[in-house]
């Protein structure tokens, strides 16, 4: 169905009950119950979790099948975000064309910066990636103001031109993306018992493209295309013995992923939109790489699940406070729970870095597959035994 | 009778190493041409030249005229030269079937394609095509097996159908029979002699095996030392007394 063979499809499908459903199932603990603190069910943090799902599903296209380990894809969501907030001011508020033109404005950044970066392989072309990412952020902090806000970011204002709809409404000084009319952050909050749950628009558009661009690269993995990709970082030298330029096919990918880094961009100012220069920084882009690398480099459905655990941990983990440890411990007795209070506050609040570092290297050591990875190969050894 | 592949006063120094020493050969179309040499005699290297993996310090290598050097290795290959490495080379993580659809798509759609949507199991053509040539290698049982996961007879025979699938106008073979069993060396033999025959590839072929060599070899070329020492048909190649002061030389 839909091009794709039975599994394929059936991961589909799984796939978009889950983005579909997330709203009610990321919050599965009653409003003001004790773990009501794990609840992920935000708009804010659901967009987040979709937007660096899909940009870690197109940096997978390219270190996923490919191989080569950018460390300066930050740069192309940077630029995404600066085009679309661009879009949003002088445009129109509706952010379809933002959405657009920032995925348009990432393609060709990421070719002529793919183009150069190329030349070379393995640790120079990552080092090559990553000066061009840090002289993108300096360039956008410093001598890009006009363009790009300098260290205050871009955002847009009530007075901005915006030539096709003019004057929009918003709260303060900071006029609301909308898709024709309706506007991103508007929810419906459905209350069912003590479980209180918010469908957002802004969520449901960032849902609409994933499922799309995941279908895509469904797609591209089980193409002829993303063959030679996985024969490129097979054997590089004997493609080019078959008959094969290996350079256009990589530049391909770069640019592919780089598009949809510059798409998660978009989609970035479109539910908040604001652009700062940090979005660039090295730290972003190394955290794409952690994003793939946990849920399953070269997996199809890895680096949105990666994305998932990473940002969880980001928004979850490190709003746990002592306060919070030694109300979950009270019910032991008081040289206990602070003993316990002791013991858990330094993988938690500040320290949610220490349990991710913990569990990113639990993954690789044990898991050279990734979280996904790992996970068939445990259905495969099952089924394996089996059938004997 | 039409020459193939005519090389023309091919040198290539390493350092101090003198590797090939004006090597000249011609190559007629259609036929078998084996190339032996003790080791380190520079064999491999003269075929690393043709494919543009090396580039000789002077000398042409002309392939129906037109010169091989300087051109870069795709573009030598989609002229229609492919290679079987001394050392299999191939696509270690992926099927046996994947690693002969490559081959038959570059064959087919050239040295780029951006078919990035079209779904492989449509391509139903070139799988038939790799499972054909596979077949006719006895491997159709191992399609799906990972090419890492093979012995060593058996990823040369993958090597082998790699190169037979393109439907090369010359395949040069580096030693394709060494580290199979005499059954796979034999099928090997029946297998290239049946492809000289019914498609007419040039072939040039480079073995240690005398068994491979005299059951097809239409003519013989000896390299010793970077220099060719005789090329003349095979009954008359047993006897020439360059030759064999060439091997036993070498021996001692
Ligand atoms: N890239 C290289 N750099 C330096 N020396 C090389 C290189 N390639 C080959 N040689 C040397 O050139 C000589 C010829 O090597 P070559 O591999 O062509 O021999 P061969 O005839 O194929 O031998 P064998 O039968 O062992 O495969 C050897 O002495 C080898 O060490
Ligand atoms: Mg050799």
């Amino acid at each position: 169905m839909l091009g794709l063979n039975r599994n394929d499809f059936l991961m589909l499908l799984f796939v978009f009950v889950l983005v579909a459903a997330a709203p009610i199932f990321l919050n599965p603990f009653p409003e003001g119950s004790t773990f009501a603190q794990f609840n992920a069910g935000y708009p804010d943090l659901m967009q987040r979790f979709l937007i660096f799902g899909i940009f870690a599903i197109g940096f997978n296209i390219l270190f996923g099948l490919t191989g080569y380990l950018s460390f300066g894809h930050a740069a192309f969501l940077g630029a995404g975000s600066y085009a679309g907030v661009w879009m949003l001011k002088l445009l129109t508020i509706n952010v379809i064309p933002a959405i657009v033109v920032s995925t348009i404005v990432a393609g060709v950044f990421s070719l002529m910066i793919g183009y150069i970066s190329l030349r070379r392989s393995g640790i120079y072309f990552s080092i090559l990636t990553l000066a061009f990412a840090q002289m993108s952020f300096a360039l956008a902090a410093s001598v890009l103001t006009p363009i790009t806000g300098g260290e205050t970011g871009l955002q847009t204002t009530l007075s901005d031109p915006r030539i096709l709809d003019g004057a929009a409404a918003g709260t303060g000084n900071i006029p609301a993306p909308s898709l024709f009319g309706l506007e991103m952050g508007h929810s419906w909050k459905v209350a069912v018992g003590d479980w209180l749950w918010t469908f957002n628009v802004g969520y449901y558009l960032c849902a609409f493209v994933l499922m799309i661009v995941f279908y895509i690269s469904i797609r591209i993995f089980r193409s002829p295309f993303g063959m030679m990709l996985k024969a490129i970082k097979s054997n590089n030298e004997r493609l080019s013995y078959t008959g094969i330029s290996p350079r256009p096919y990589t530049l391909a990918a770069f640019v592919i992923s780089g598009m949809y880094a510059g798409l998660a961009g978009g989609l970035m100012v479109s539910m908040d939109p604001l652009a700062g220069a940090e979005r660039m920084q090295w730290t972003a882009s190394g955290e794409v790489v952690l994003m793939t690398i946990l849920g399953g480099v070269g997996t199809v459905v890895g680096p949105v699940l990666g994305a998932g655990i990473i940002k969880y941990f980001e928004n979850i983990f490190s709003k746990i406070n002592d306060g919070l440890l030694e109300q979950w411990f009270a019910f032991m007795p008081d040289g206990l729970a602070d003993f316990m209070v002791t013991i858990v506050h330094p993988f938690v609040g500040k320290g949610w870095h220490l349990s991710l570092g913990l569990m990113f290297m639990l993954v690789v050591i044990f898991l050279p597959g990734g979280l996904v990875g790992g996970v068939t190969g445990l259905f495969r050894r099952l089924f394996r035994r089996r059938s004997h | 009778m039409t020459v193939a592949l005519e090389v023309k006063g091919v040198n290539k120094r390493f350092g101090g190493l003198q590797a090939l020493n004006d090597v000249n050969l011609l190559v007629d179309e259609g036929r078998i041409h084996a190339i032996i040499g003790p080791n380190g005699a520079g064999k491999s290297t003269l075929l690393n030249c043709f494919v543009g993996k090396l580039k000789p310090d002077s000398g042409t290598v002309l392939f129906n005229g037109q010169n091989l050097i300087g051109r870069l290795p795709h573009q030598i290959n989609q002229a229609g030269v492919s290679r079987v490495f001394q050392t299999p080379e191939i696509f270690s993580d992926l099927t046996v079937l994947e690693n002969v659809m490559i081959p038959a798509l570059a064959h087919r759609d050239g040295i780029f394609e951006l078919n990035a949507l079209r779904p492989l199991r449509r391509e139903t053509d070139i799988r038939t095509k790799a499972v054909d040539v596979l077949e006719d290698l006895g491997m159709e049982d191992k399609l799906d097996m990972t090419a890492a996961s093979m012995s060593r007879g058996d990823k040369r025979r993958l090597e082998m159908a790699m190169g037979l699938v393109q439907e090369p106008k010359l395949l040069l073979l580096d030693e394709p029979t060494a580290g199979m069993s005499r059954a796979d060396t034999n099928n090997t033999i029946d297998v290239l002699k049946h492809i000289g025959d019914s498609r007419g590839i040039t072939m040039i072929i480079i073995e240690h095996d005398m068994h491979v060599v005299f059951s097809l070899a239409d003519k013989i070329s000896v390299l010793a030392q970077g220099t060719v020492i005789a090329e003349d048909i095979p009954q008359n190649i047993k006897g020439n007394p360059k030759v064999q002061e060439a091997y036993l030389g070498g021996a001692h």
